[in-house]
């Protein structure tokens, strides 16, 4: 078996148990209401990751290495980290509120819920400016640090 | 016939991370396990907690579920705020996780040749379906909560099929993938934790193992510098929703929960899941003419809120947990459960479908098992916090019982029948 399947039958016993639970819940699914959008959304699942999600943040990731590059001057104290940690936290905060930063569909909301999403994006904007402020703030003094150390 | 080999990511020499390898990839693993299999337990816990196989509960059709659920019990009062607080927050936490742990295998999505045998084609389906199901439980959840609905599908009926498939394709993986994770600890350990930037070294290059780079540049975070930008990333997201789940001043603090404020005013100030509004609730329903109707078998009661008012009332401190994690705890007062059980002689009833003066909606009713009505301090609540129910809340009564989801203390309650 292993020489044609490639791994031991136990491999190919659990992905065939696996595949027969997986496989039914996507024949409930197709039972269910709007099954498409469903069937849909399940591959537009990876597409959100493998085709937008990690080439944004990559591309991203090269511009903060241009960036750093400018602020630090390829020095002692690199930049790049300071520029990706608030970066990628404040793309964090949006990916887990845009609905409510955006006050997408915010109508809907207010009727069930009876409040509405004021402040979010101020308070989103807020969070991710005090971020990059202790950042900035961090990467002074480690610049200061190095250069007091350089004097010695 | 070879293929000749696509550019870019399809080429090793593509990836460059000195930080990819197996056991970053085991640790990562294991971290997302620990978030993913948290939010997985609590959510089959929350499927159970709804009693689908009483009356019209279930929302996943009957005979397409699995036999997961059980009784839902009734102490700790606080036991679905618990865990659909830390569904949810576990939930969002996990973001930041599962994407480290996607980014460590990145390279694996571009091997060439995709497939090099039967037994990687099948493991390879599973892991679309792992990834397809994590990201799309996480994308829904995170839609859910802010009552964003840019889909058709029902998204309990959705969510909850994810979850099996989530559940299948990460079973088999971890039948595939501990013995490396293993090996890896016992080889290491968590001995690459303590190395800062200038000790951090790639893991040689190995054919066998494509995550690693073959020409890694040098590294600009140390392998606990990315634990770290990912856990924190965890922890923002917990402060800025738990606060939600945790009550208290913390609430406020919650800068990205959807409930860190009330709706009412003095001591009907707390969250609303649904208003009178949009429940098509009006004065005329809840007014003088409002009766609340007991049905056991042939025997039935008609009680006007003056008559539950002059019977005797309990108060308790109860939490109202939602589905969408987030929960306050008030001091209700009303009749037990129990007392109005025993007027119809339905002491021994198996359950009681309550029904709201709501004229539509599926949650507009909502069956309570013989423990759950029959439990202590298990209330139709008319006042809360010694003030009469808002209408928001539910006025002229509501159900309350100790660790059931929020939307079944249906509000607005017209009529009960025992059967």
């Amino acid at each position: 078996v292993k020489r044609i399947y490639g791994a031991s039958p136990i491999h190919l016993l659990a992905h065939l148990a696996s595949l027969a639970l997986a496989l039914w819940a996507v024949g409930q699914i197709l039972d269910a209401r709007a099954a498409t959008t469903i069937v849909i959304w399940l591959v537009g699942s990876v597409l959100l990751h493998d085709a937008i999600l990690w080439p944004l943040y990559s591309l991203l990731d090269q511009v903060a290495w241009s960036t750093a590059l400018a602020i630090d001057g390829g020095g002692r104290v690199p930049a790049i980290n300071h520029l990706r940690v608030p970066v990628a936290l404040c793309a964090l905060m949006f990916i887990a509120g845009f609905p409510a930063i955006l006050e997408i569909r915010e109508g809907n909301y207010t009727r069930v819920s009876g409040v509405g999403y004021d402040g979010y994006l101020g308070r989103w904007l807020l969070v991710s400016g005090l971020l990059f402020a202790g950042s900035a703030a961090l990467y002074a003094v480690r610049v200061r640090r190095a250069a007091a150390a350089r004097g010695r | 016939m070879k293929l000749p080999q696509p550019p870019g990511p399809f080429r090793p020499e593509f990836w460059d991370s000195p930080l990819r390898g197996r056991w970053m990839t085991s640790m990562l693993g294991l971290l997302t396990l620990l978030f993913f299999g948290t939010s997985a337990i609590t959510g089959f816990l929350s499927h159970a907690a709804y009693n689908p196989g009483l009356g019209t509960n279930a929302i996943v059709p009957r005979d397409a579920d699995l036999p997961l659920t059980f009784d839902w019990l009734t102490s700790p009062s606080w036991l679905y705020a618990f865990t659909q607080g830390l569904h949810v927050t576990v939930g969002f936490a996990a973001i930041p996780i599962l994407t480290a742990k996607l980014w460590s295998v990145m390279p694996r999505l571009f091997q060439f040749p995709p497939v090099r045998s039967p037994a990687e084609a099948i493991e390879r389906v599973s892991i679309g379906l792992f990834v397809s199901s994590s990201v799309f439980l996480l994308a829904t959840g995170v839609c859910n909560v802010f009552y964003f609905y840019p889909f058709a599908f029902n998204f309990v009926v959705a969510h909850y099929y994810a979850a099996v498939i989530f559940s299948a394709s990460l079973l088999v993986h971890l039948v595939v993938k501990l013995p490396i994770v293993f090996s890896k600890l016992r080889e290491q350990g968590l001995k690459p934790l303590h190395q800062d930037l200038a000790s951090t070294v790639p893991e040689p290059y190995d054919p066998e193992d494509d995550v690693r780079a073959r020409h890694p540049a040098d590294p600009t975070l140390s392998r606990r510098g990315l634990f770290g930008f990912a856990l924190g990333g965890s922890a923002l997201l917990t402060v800025g929703m738990a606060g939600q789940s945790l009550g208290g001043p913390l609430r406020k603090v919650a800068f990205l929960a959807p409930r860190r404020g009330g709706f009412g005013d003095g001591p009907n100030d707390f969250a609303v899941n649904k208003t009178a509004a949009a429940a098509r609730i009006t004065p005329e329903m809840t007014g003088a003419g409002y009766r609340l109707e007991l049905v056991h078998g042939s025997k039935t009661l008609s009680l006007s809120r003056a008559q539950l008012l002059a019977m005797e009332l309990q108060t308790a401190d109860l939490p109202i947990a939602c589905v969408e994690g987030w929960s306050t705890t008030q001091a209700w007062t009303g009749v037990p459960l129990a007392a109005l059980a025993a007027m119809v002689g339905a002491q021994d009833a198996g359950q009681v479908l309550v029904e709201s003066l709501q004229p539509r909606g599926i949650l507009r009713k909502a069956a309570l098992s013989h423990d759950q009505f029959m439990a202590d301090r298990a209330l139709l609540a008319l006042k809360v916090n010694d003030a009469d129910l808002s209408p928001d809340h539910g006025y002229p009564a509501r159900i309350i019982v100790p660790a059931l989801p929020g939307v079944h203390n249906t509000k607005w309650v017209g009529k009960m029948t025992f059967s």
